[in-house]
């Protein structure tokens, strides 16, 4: 069957809006499900209103084998047949569809506001709620099982920790759990909305606090997507210092992931240590740009940080320590047989499941799916220095914490050789305007897996649509999944081992 | 009833909360860290009594009954218990059976108190420590039986003046399989790795301490105090039989008794720095296999 074409970028490259082939809904849909059940993965689906009373759907598929983006748009009105039956991977996004612009994607098997807020075209609802009707997070219709012995455990929104806010309903039978259902939204603030018009002196903060512990991962993928858009190029030693920063946040939530993991089964010595060893590298990034988060650090054009000489030693011997430290506190984990029964066999995800829901990041790769977008869709250094891609197979919390284990080692090892050969250049170039009616995706592997902006540009070369898409947004799913047929008290370690952000999905 | 006997509850009174103290600062040191002060549990019960208490409006009376009942049900525990060969305050044929009852109770008004809140939490948390309670009585009571038939004595009082250096040389295997399975229930009756994690915050893993997450102020150090009291019963169960130091000085068994419960603080110390926390399903395996060694125990001294 021949497919229908759809304009190609590689990551990070902008092309005239014009050339995003418009299609009619039955097009589109074949266009998307056939590339998603021909292994392409669905990056992004998202409306913009073009008019009155339609509404531009885009879908961005992403194929791994050929580093290519494929973008492909239709136009609906009120409703359009759903493809979610056909692509598990879109049924978030077309709740976010439904919720935002009012559309209904019909025969959808389980349309819910997936943030809870009004529709941004007034007078569409997808729901059809009066306009006056007070919207409260998470109050809705949840998914229940009927019996006798079964009992529904309700957990959230305040929790005991201090995590972020979401609702976790559990249909369990004594111990075990039939079915999870996680609400979320309680963090909505609306930035996509407010990054139209721009870009601003804000919308860098905007996108540097998206998720909280994602600031370099979603500074870069904006920075890259603006910079396409304006046509700029990044200098090298920019470059190079943004992965390090990006590997660094890698390091810092991967080792504060490690730590939580054992801290949650009550293993106190790598609990401890890998705490305090994640402050070590956050430390790390503070020594290059004073926000131990990296805050201010990704400006659009560059970096607005150098690592000069004297730092630079610094930076080596303290990663010297920290490599030792960690080694040895995260070894423990697997040297322990009370630990790995914990670990092995609890919260499995199979291969096809994963596959099916579209999982990315560490959630994916312990999977045994080989998704980075470091080695896919590189970018910037990456594109010359390559990261092996860490894998597992069993698809459980021994998985996704051994896959943790094997990036902080190579992300160690990548940061060491990025740091002792550092380019001579300057690190930033003043970003120009940005060219008008373009469009831009933007790809970038955060430390949770890929996060994708994509961008779309008017005819004064303002932004005029700004999709974010956080890893956490393709894996909350993945997490529900993972919870069928455990028992109730692992999830707090299931939910550790994903370690998803609230924030980054609820934007 | 003998005045000496008073030491036991007396000690047990001011120095229970020490125990988790040095449990905790172990722990820390494991961890790389200093930790905090031995004393800080009396601090935290100076602090809870302090300060008022806060009812739900769902809770009724059991729910206020259940720190009293499980304080003053420990509290009658404790004055069965012997240190080494200075008799118990309360000493009778079948005073084992008591003691297994007012823990029985303390357990059953926790339960009831949890139950009373409704809270689907507290309810979950109710249901495991029934089920591994169910399994961990036996245990208790098939040492108990054990060294009950090795004395020829149904009470605390005879049994542990019966257990010297002599006996261990004689019996040892017995004697350190009866400790083996009293250090299992020690634990998990005290909610200690690897049964519980007694510094989780997890609500959806805990067993005890989510049936009484509703308590606050003087109800929460009640029971807070209730249960440094019943790790010290527990304990002292376990030192008894280890410690087999019987010199005949009242000072001298009072004193290798406290070394004894200092070294058990260190071990459970140790233990929960060494190793995680049992997957739940696993926690019965464990029990029953605690009960198995008991048996064993039972059927070596029974031929």
């Amino acid at each position: 069957m021949a497919q229908v074409a759809c304009l190609a970028l590689r990551n990070g490259e902008s092309a005239r809006t014009d050339g995003v082939p418009v299609l009619t809904v039955a097009e589109f849909r074949d266009a998307l499900i056939d590339r998603v059940q021909g292994g392409a993965r669905l990056t992004a689906l998202f409306g913009m209103p073009t008019g009155e009373s339609r509404v531009r759907l885009i879908g961005v598929v992403a194929h791994t084998e050929t580093g290519m983006i494929e973008i492909c748009a239709t136009e609906v009105e009120e409703e359009y047949p759903a493809l979610t039956h056909d692509c598990p991977a879109a049924h978030w996004f077309e709740r976010e569809i439904a919720e935002q612009w009012g559309v209904r994607p019909q025969g959808h098997p389980w349309l819910k506001p997936i943030r809870f807020h009004r529709s941004y075209r007034p007078g569409h609802d997808a729901w059809r709620r009066p306009a006056e009707a007070a919207i409260e997070p998470c109050v809705t219709d949840y998914f229940e099982v009927e019996g006798e012995e079964v009992h529904e455990v309700a957990v959230g929104p305040v929790h005991a920790g201090i995590i972020e806010p979401g609702h976790f309903r559990f249909q369990c039978h004594g111990e075990n759990v039939y079915h999870l259902e996680i609400s979320l939204g309680y963090q909505h603030r609306g930035v996509e909305r407010a990054v139209p018009g721009g870009p601003t002196a804000r919308t860098i903060h905007y996108m540097e606090t998206l998720a909280g512990d994602t600031s370099i991962g979603h500074a870069t993928c904006y920075c890259q997507a603006v910079e396409s858009l304006a046509g700029s190029r990044v200098p090298a030693r920019a470059q190079v210092i943004r992965a390090i920063a990006l590997e660094l946040e890698r390091l810092a939530n991967h080792t504060g992931d490690l730590g939580a993991l054992a801290g949650d089964i009550g293993f106190l010595p790598t609990s401890s240590y890998c705490g305090r060893i994640r402050g070590d590298f956050l430390n790390m990034s503070a020594l290059i740009c004073g926000s131990r988060f990296g805050r201010g650090l990704i400006r659009p054009g560059g970096v607005a940080f150098d690592l000069d000489e004297a730092r630079r030693q610094q930076f080596l011997e303290r990663l010297r320590a920290a490599r030792r430290d960690v080694t040895e506190a995260v070894e423990l984990l697997w040297s322990t047989p009370s630990v790995m029964s914990r670990f092995q066999e609890t919260g499995t995800v199979s291969r096809h499941r994963a596959i099916e829901l579209g999982l990315v990041g560490v959630a994916a790769r312990a999977c045994g799916l080989e998704r980075d977008i470091r080695r896919e869709f590189p970018t910037g250094i990456y594109q010359f220095a390559h990261i092996p891609v860490s894998t597992a197979d069993t698809g459980d919390v021994f998985a996704r914490a051994f896959v943790r284990w094997l990036e902080i080692q190579r992300s160690l090892a990548f940061i060491d050789e990025q740091v002792r050969s550092l380019p001579a250049s300057r690190t930033r170039d003043l970003l120009g305007p940005l060219a008008p009616s373009r469009i831009t995706a933007s790809l970038i592997e955060g430390w949770r897996g890929e996060i994708c902006h994509v961008a779309l540009t008017d005819d004064a070369g303002r932004l005029a649509r700004y999709k974010i898409v956080d890893p956490s947004f393709h894996n909350w799913m993945g997490l529900a999944m993972a919870l069928r047929d455990q028992q109730i008290s692992d999830f707090p370690l299931c939910n550790k081992s994903f370690n998803l952000s609230y924030c980054g999905h609820d934007l | 009833m003998r005045f000496i006997g008073l030491c036991q509850p007396v000690l047990a009174l001011m120095l229970a909360p020490l125990l988790r103290g040095v449990i905790n600062k172990v722990k820390a040191l494991f961890a790389g860290r200093c930790g905090p002060s031995v004393f800080q549990p009396y601090r935290d019960l100076a602090k809870l009594l302090g300060k008022g208490a806060v009812y739900s409006g769902t809770t009724t009376l059991v729910f206020r009954l259940a720190p009293l009942v499980g304080l003053s049900a420990v509290v009658v525990a404790l004055a069965l218990l012997p240190i080494g060969s200075v008799q118990a305050m309360l000493a009778f044929p079948g005073d084992i059976i008591l003691f297994a009852y007012v823990l029985g109770l303390m357990r059953f008004f926790t339960v009831l108190g949890a139950l009373d809140t409704g809270s689907s939490f507290e309810g979950m948390g109710a249901s495991r420590e029934v089920q591994f309670s169910a399994l961990v009585e036996p245990v208790l009571m098939l040492s108990m039986a054990t060294l009950a038939r090795h004395s020829g004595s149904i009470s605390f009082s005879g049994i542990y003046s019966s257990i010297t250096f002599g006996v261990w040389m004689q019996a040892g295997p017995t004697l350190a399989m009866v400790s083996a399975a009293l250090l299992v229930v020690c634990l998990a009756e005290n909610s200690r790795i690897p049964v519980d994690d007694p510094n989780t915050h997890l609500e959806l893993t805990m067993i005890h301490e989510v049936m009484v997450l509703d308590y606050s102020g003087p109800d929460l150090a009640f029971i807070l105090y209730a249960a440094a009291l019943k790790l010290w019963v527990f304990g002292a169960l376990l030192v008894g039989l280890c410690m087999p130091l019987r010199t005949g000085w009242a000072m001298m068994d009072i004193a290798a008794f406290l070394v004894g419960m200092l070294l058990l603080a260190i071990v459970i110390g140790v233990i929960e720095s060494m190793m995680a926390r049992l997957r739940l399903l696993r926690v019965p395996q464990m029990l029953v296999g605690a009960g198995a060694i008991a048996i064993i125990a039972l059927v070596l001294v029974l031929r």
